[in-house]
């Protein structure tokens, strides 16, 4: 039943921005189908009566007091940095929405 | 020297008969012999490791009061950020990168003068049970070279196993600490969730994660949980409440009184014999030592790992979009004209390795609008039944047990090109981490078939460490009596040094 | 071939939809302790948190939940018992994590509303603009893109990143779907804008300070046949950075919509970016495909649940209401609506106020700043705001006055150096010598030379016609080039001519 073609691969791997070859996508779309009827199981005990679990702990409110703490020197900030100018983050040329 | 237990070692440096920097000189000896085999570590902090013994050597000098653990050497798995040293999660794309931060137990470890050896090596971004997705080769269990150490955590379990470190930091989402604890003979536990703070620790799954302790003992175990459990307000999901008293419970050891659950669920079929012989062996130690045995019931642990490989992707889909080529790490395909978008594709591509796509992929599409109810939805409805199933139990009994996994450790490559079959061998370890609980692994023996070693799990309720501590030491010194060596004794020597 | 406006609402009905981006003024980012001070150099306000370095965690500040409560109270909305963060989850280099905290499904306030009155043809009338949602979320870095032209996006050949505005905390704030406006849409767009902009420094939440982008307006419109059920397609015209141009987006999109429909084309679901110079908008990305954004909730960060007492405390510590205060003013000065509404659109009640305060009377105080004050900065082209006086400068001139050491007149020259920058009032007074006149003496002479030139006009004072007196009076004043108080003339003159007012 649940199984992904290799243009529906495709179209995951460009939301996650992953470049991936003809090969890696029929791969991953065969995989797929196995993974996710293994998976699917989930739906036979997930009844409308139960209440979603996102977190093991029943925590709330947790917060911090609006305070300033002392930030990272710039050096600091952008030393992994691959490329750096004028104290900033230099990337390629960004396309789509100004 | 190194074949004591951490808290032999800490003796040793009170009354004066050693000193840190001889203590840690003697473990990077170590490691510099059996490394090239083991592959335990991927990197190792000589200067840094020296000049902090140094340190504590003069602290101690000086008379100083000093934790427990003062001047002994520990290995870190190395999703943890430790300030200046390279963190790389056993994955290409952060090859090269130097946090400017420590992680939260990484400060505590240096609050503790705990003197920290090196990084450890990993499957890649902490998913797989092997250490065979680490892009920088595999690491081998020192019982048989020619085997895994389990996984995520394998490195952190064969330093321990290969006594290149007494002491070693895992992180625990499915079963990392516990099953690489199991499969080299070592003890790991995984707290409560929000007992040990995740800031600093790289997130796979964030609702999953957990740090936790690793050693050869379980007083060490308890030891190291100590020095690096308690709140944290930089995590937001840290516990706000005193560490459970786990060192007093490892030296008491009493069971007396204490009913242990058996979880049906997990264990029969699908279990090795020598895996279910060694638990069944156990089991009558603890009775010996004066616990009640009673068996237990959790129906929906048969969803869990299906929920797991649905909730952890999902989390990791997210979690790891921040390795994008920008700030940080590796960069590809950045060449005149190319824009950030193709960069980050690319870099993606090349530095992800087969596992960490494949989870991120089913993450992405296990939380894309028309499909979201169906998986991420339906699985965090699987992870309250779970829960449920836990607290009934935990009506029953104070801890609950279980063999750790269900097989020893198994050859290198032999589940490599089968992901559900890898996603097996933590179908014990998984309900623990979608309830939050606690969970501890301890060796039980040897299997007959393959003489390689068994895993025994203990899993005790939120915040209610101590009780798993309490009978992993009985288990522990009935087992140790019944041997008359520890376990690791039997392990073939290796490298020569012993 | 542009339509004009009465054409297109001769023909359709206006949709409106507002969402407004309201950066708070906390001194600490949303989820970490990096300042939020504006303009500092790049990057230096920046952490392993809102870096997303590997292994930072986000912890929630208070302080932005408390504004955001705030908020929603003042906007009549109700408080959620139990709300989630949730993560948005889209690449874009200027969003260090790649995804942005945001709140989805669970907002921590629903359904309120804002009555905003505008002048219609029919006299002010009373429009409601309801509240979906008030949510927290977090502000992006920001890019300088080099090379190409403008240092726009397009052509540029890379771009640099600074992270220093990542994770300050945003407030958005989505209207329902707002019909019924009709012509009056852009007006009222304005003027909900306006109000929210008055709650919110009321509250002391936020500096909305929209030419530096503190408080942010999306705009969408979509037109339908009048009669029409089934809404039309919506254009989105973004960062819409001051009041005027809300109101000339709105009315710029229902232009072109009309002329799109007009010829029989259609309106393309898309962002649009509003241009100061033309009043027009630009194309920007469109939303034809919708995107994917993958939420789900935050995990680590765990549910805001406020009680009931914590919000009753915040209810306590709520401004008055910027439309009450405006009607308890309008009372308390004795203002008629016309006055009153052209203060609020001249924007001058606060600094009105801030003059009575200082003692000025309430009609004095609003005709200098509505009158002269209003002329010059029209003048000028620049803000009230922007004028070198203030309340004091004015209390001080209406002072004066009262004292009878200046006239309007003179007052109003006063008023002049004061703005130049020529000092405190008093000051110009002395620098420009300006004097009422006052010594008798001279008052008497240009009264006798005056009655001698209008002898038969002085003569018809003398036998008691006092309407007469004032050509003579106007007569001295001009002999006296205004330095004199026009009442001291008349008392004189009148006596001189053997009368008085009894
Ligand atoms: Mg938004
Ligand atoms: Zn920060």
């Amino acid at each position: 039943m649940s199984s992904l073609s290799r243009d529906d691969v495709a179209k995951l791997a460009g939301l996650a921005r992953i470049e991936m070859s003809e090969e890696e996508l029929v791969n991953l779309s065969n995989e797929f189908t196995v993974i996710l009827d293994a998976v699917a199981r989930v739906q036979e005990v997930a009844g409308a009566d139960v209440e979603p679990t996102s977190h093991p702990l029943p925590l709330r409110n947790v917060f911090r007091s609006d305070v300033v703490v002392p930030s990272l020197t710039p050096e600091e900030a952008l030393s992994g940095a691959p490329a750096q100018e004028e104290q900033r983050f230099r990337v390629p040329q960004i396309l789509g929405e100004e | 020297m190194i074949r004591n237990s951490a808290a032999e070692m800490a003796a040793k440096l009170v009354a004066g008969e050693t000193t840190s920097v001889a203590l840690t000189q003697a473990h990077l000896d170590r490691i510099a012999a059996v490394d090239t085999e083991v592959h335990a570590f991927l990197y190792v902090d000589t200067e840094g490791a020296l000049a902090q013994a140094a340190a504590v050597d003069a602290k101690r000098a000086k008379g100083e009061k000093l934790s427990p653990l003062a001047g002994v050497p520990l290995a870190l798995k190395d999703v943890m950020a430790q300030k200046g040293v390279p963190t790389t999660c056993g994955s290409k794309i952060l090859e090269g990168w130097r946090p400017p931060y420590d992680s939260t137990v990484v400060a505590n470890l240096k609050k503790n003068d705990i003197v920290i050896l090196g990084k450890t090596n990993m499957d890649e971004f902490a998913m797989g049970s092997s250490t065979e997705n680490s892009a920088y080769g595999p690491t081998h269990n020192p019982w048989d070279l020619t085997r895994i150490p389990g996984g995520s955590g394998g490195g952190s379990s064969a330093a321990l196993a290969a006594f290149e470190a007494p002491l070693a930091i895992g992180t625990d989402t499915g079963g990392s600490i516990r099953q690489p604890a199991a499969v080299t003979g070592t003890v790991g536990v995984k707290p409560t969730y929000g007992g040990v703070s995740r800031f600093g620790l790289v997130a796979f799954s964030s609702s999953l994660d957990q740090a936790g302790p690793c050693a050869r003992t379980v007083l060490d175990t308890a030891l190291l949980h100590e020095a690096i459990a308690g709140h944290d307000p930089k995590d937001a999901t840290s516990i706000n409440a005193p560490v459970p008293q786990v060192v007093a419970a490892a030296k008491a050891g009493d069971v007396k009184g204490m009913k242990i659950g058996v979880v049906k669920e997990l264990n029969g079929d699908g279990y090795q014999p020598g895996v279910r012989a060694r638990f069944e062996e156990s089991l009558e130690l603890l009775a010996k030592a004066g616990a009640e045995i009673v068996e237990v019931s959790a129906p929906n642990f048969e969803y869990a790992l299906a929920a797991y490989y649905l909730i952890a992707p999902s989390e990791c889909s997210s979690n790891l979009a921040r390795f994008d080529a920008m700030r940080y790490g590796l960069r590809v395909g950045d060449v005149d004209g190319a824009s950030a978008e193709s960069v980050m594709n690319l870099t993606r591509e090349v530095g992800f390795g087969k596992e960490v796509k494949r989870r991120i992929i089913l993450g992405t599409y296990a939380l894309s609008s028309g499909y979201y109810d169906a998986y991420y939805g339906s699985a965090q409805k699987v992870r309250t039944l779970i829960t449920q199933d836990f607290t009934k139990a935990f009506e029953k009994a104070d801890v609950l047990v279980s063999p750790t996994c269900p097989t020893t450790a198994f050859k290198i490559g032999e589940k490599a090109n089968d992901p559900l079959a890898m996603y097996l061998n933590d179908i014990a370890t998984i309900p623990v981490n979608m309830a939050g609980i606690g969970g501890m692994s301890l060796p039980s023996g040897l299997a007959d078939e393959d003489g390689l070693p068994v895993g025994f799990q203990i899993m005790s309720p939120v915040m209610k460490d101590d009780r798993m501590y309490s009978v992993g030491a009985a288990l522990e010194a009935a087992l140790l009596s019944k041997w008359g060596a520890p376990l690791l004794d039997r392990a073939p020597i290796m490298g020569g040094a012993r | 071939m542009t339509l004009s406006y009465d054409d297109v609402v001769a023909k359709y009905e206006p949709v409106l939809g507002l969402e407004v981006h309201v950066e708070l003024n906390t001194n600490s980012k949303m989820f970490c302790g990096c300042s939020t001070v504006f303009g500092a150099e790049p990057n230096t306000q920046t952490c392993p948190v809102c870096l997303a370095l590997p292994g930072a965690l986000p912890v929630v500040n208070e302080k932005a939940i408390e504004s955001t409560i705030k908020i929603g109270l003042a906007l009549n909305c109700s408080i959620a018992p139990f709300s989630r963060f949730a993560r948005k989850n889209y690449f874009y280099p200027d969003m260090p994590k790649n995804f942005q905290i945001s709140q989805y499904d669970e907002p921590i306030c629903v359904d309120g509303y804002v009555d905003v009155e505008i002048e219609t043809d029919e006299g002010p009338k009373k429009f409601r603009v309801e509240v979906e949602r008030v949510h927290m979320e977090e502000d992006t870095g920001k890019s300088l893109h080099v090379g190409g032209a403008t240092g726009r996006i397009h052509g540029a050949e890379y771009s640099l990143l600074d992270y220093n505005r990542a994770g300050i905390p945003l407030v958005e704030i989505v209207t329902k779907i707002v019909p019924g406006t009709g012509k009056y849409a852009p007006e009222v767009a304005k003027a909900y804008v306006a109000e929210l902009r008055d709650i919110l420094r009321a509250l002391g939440v936020s500096d909305v300070k929209m030419e530096q982008g503190s408080l942010r307006c999306d705009a969408n419109v979509s037109l339908r046949l009048i009669g029409a059920e089934k809404l039309g397609t919506r254009s989105e015209t973004k960062n819409v950075n001051s009041l005027r141009s809300v109101e000339r987006a709105v009315r710029g999109e229902m232009i072109r919509h009309a002329e799109l429909l007009n010829a029989g084309g259609r309106v393309v679901q898309e962002t649009r970016h509003f241009q100061e110079d033309t009043g027009l908008t630009r194309s920007g990305r469109s939303k034809e495909q919708a995107e994917d954004y993958r939420y789900f909730p935050e995990p680590d960060l765990v549910p805001v649940a406020p009680d009931a007492a914590w919000i009753e405390e915040l209810r306590a510590t709520l401004p008055e209401r910027p439309s009450i205060r405006r009607k308890r003013l309008q009372v308390a000065w004795a203002v008629p609506d016309k006055e009153m509404s052209a203060m609020i659109n001249a924007d001058v009640l606060d600094i009105v106020e801030a003059t009575v305060l200082l003692g000025s009377d309430p009609t004095k105080a609003r005709s200098w700043w509505l009158g002269e004050i209003s002329r010059i900065a029209n003048d000028k082209d620049i803000a009230i705001a922007d004028l070198a006086i203030t309340p004091q400068d004015v209390a001080e001139i209406v002072a004066l006055v009262n004292a009878g050491e200046l006239t309007d007149k003179l007052a109003r020259q006063v008023v002049e150096g004061v703005i130049a920058g020529e000092g405190k009032p008093s000051e110009v007074v002395v620098k420009r010598g300006i004097k009422v006149v006052n010594d008798d003496g001279a008052l008497m002479a240009a009264i006798e030379k005056v009655c001698a030139e209008q002898a038969e006009t002085a003569e018809k004072v003398r036998n008691g016609h006092l309407p007469a007196a004032g050509a003579l009076i106007g007569a001295v004043m001009k002999e006296t080039k205004g330095q004199a108080d026009a009442a001291k003339v008349r008392s004189l003159l009148l006596t001189h001519l053997g009368q008085s007012e009894g």
